[in-house]
Formats: structure tokens, sequence, C-alpha cells
């Protein structure tokens, strides 16, 4: 059975002090878009919310932290890092695919199976407690900046 | 992606792929990029076969035969870090680089 995280986590931000955690369901059904076309011809984006980073950028805070990065696609693996609060780090700073799977998308690209990827890659903390603030201050920011890219899909990979 | 079931169905992405790893390991295990490759091929092809909105496919991966991860995420200790509000840095030469770059913190 997969894990229950939402009870686990109610109760970890009850034992650091915060107000009782209400967790934000979405209930109405989600908008809907067929992929305009082929995968093999398409325009991927990624966004990432393990608290990856570029050496030399600054990272990021473990304290609702609603910045972000731009990662260019093209980055050395060996330059990425990771930083976080809420998950073992081990695995991620040994092999960053784990959790920004940018070796992977280079290969499927290389291999046809996508057609292209966007220029930057966005990446942010997560652990944010305010969902209103992800709605307001990063969300608009993030979609902004895939419409500039270009995209025709984007792939999220939360932690 | 998503390696939490729960969280996904109470976001509701118009489509999802669950792969049922540990937290930290959303689209794969270190140093195994066939994995890996294998994963994300299945997971993306969820953008073509999901066709009604709010959809999960469940991929068919383990991380471990027994599973026994589950029983410490769902139960162990609180293992995660201080919510330090300062730039949490994986090393200190990474510090001294985006302060080289011109930035505060």
């Amino acid at each position: 059975m997969p894990v229950d995280y939402i009870p686990r986590i109610q109760e970890k931000y009850a034992q650091e002090g915060y107000p009782a955690y209400r967790w934000m369901v979405n209930s109405d059904p989600p908008p809907w878009q067929p992929l305009p076309q082929s995968l093999s011809r398409s325009r991927l984006g990624l966004v990432a919310s393990g608290g990856i980073y570029v050496t030399g950028q600054v990272a990021f805070h473990y304290k609702d932290d609603t910045s972000w990065r731009a990662i260019p696609t093209d980055i050395k693996t060996t330059d990425l890092r990771t930083t976080h609060f809420a998950y073992d780090l081990t695995d991620a700073r040994q092999d960053p695919n784990v959790v920004f799977p940018i070796d992977t998308l280079r290969g499927l690209v290389s291999e046809g199976v996508i057609g292209a990827l966007a220029a930057n890659a966005y990446t942010f903390m997560g652990g944010i407690y305010s969902a209103r603030r992800v709605q307001e201050e990063l969300a608009p920011q993030l979609l902004e900046r895939l419409i500039a890219e270009d995209v025709d899909a984007v792939l999220f990979v939360p932690v | 992606m998503s390696s939490a079931l729960d969280i996904t169905r109470a976001v509701n992405p118009p489509r999802a792929a669950f792969l049922d790893y540990p937290l930290g390991h959303t689209t794969g295990k270190p140093h195994e990029p066939a994995l890996q490759r294998e994963i994300l091929l299945q997971a993306l092809e969820a953008f073509t076969s999901l066709t009604e909105p709010g959809s999960v496919k469940m991929l068919p991966f383990r991380w471990s035969e027994d599973q026994a991860w589950q029983a410490t995420a769902q139960r162990g200790p609180d293992d995660r870090r201080p919510r330090y509000d300062t730039p949490q840095y994986q090393t200190d030469e990474d510090h001294r680089r985006a302060e080289a770059a011109g930035h505060r913190g």
C-alpha cells in the first residue's frame, strides 16, 4: 500500500508549532489539454521541486522559500546541487537524475522520443506552508517563464 | 510524476504517473540510467495514453521486494532538518561561488 503522507505531514507541522494544516484538496475537474502533437515533435519543459540549484547560484532556504531558479538544460550534471529540509539528499547528491532527470531527458531527445527540451528547466523548494503563496507568487511566475520558453508540455517532478 | 499518491490525488493535476519509491527518488534509483530511462518512458507515455482528466498512471516498479521502506516512511521518526531561513548550500565552495557572483546570503 502506498504511504499516506498527508497525515504524516500534518503531525510534523503540529510538532513544529504551526496551526493545524488545512490541506488543499482540489475537487474541481482539472483543466484538460490533449498533447497538440506527438511527444517526438514537442518541446518539453521540466519543473522540479527538490531544491535543485547550480553551483554559483544562491541556494534555497528551508522556510517557505517561494523563489525559483532557471537551470539551462545543457548544464553539466556535475554542476547540479540539491538542498532540502524534508527528504534524504544522499542519493540526489550522488545522482541528481533521481529528482531532476536531466540526463534521462537529454538521452530521450537523442533517441528521438522527445522533440526537444526547453532552453531552461525551473526548480524551486517546495514545502511551502501557504498554498495561497504558491498560487499567487510562485505559480504565475513559473507559468510566465514556461510560456516564454514556448513549451508544448511540461513534466513536473515534485519530491 | 509523483511518489506521494495521496498528495497527488489532493492536488488533482490533469494527469500524473505514480512511482512507489521513497521520497527523494521521484524519477528513479541513483546511477541506474537504464531504469531511469524506462521509468521516464512509461511516465511520458501518460501524456497520450491518459484521456480522463485527473487520472493517475500507476507505474509498475518496486523499490524492493519487501517494500520495508514504507513502514519507516509511515511511522519512523521525524528526520527533517530545521526550517533555516538562510540559503542552505550543499558545499562551502557553492557558498563562495554564489558570493563571488555578486549574490548575498
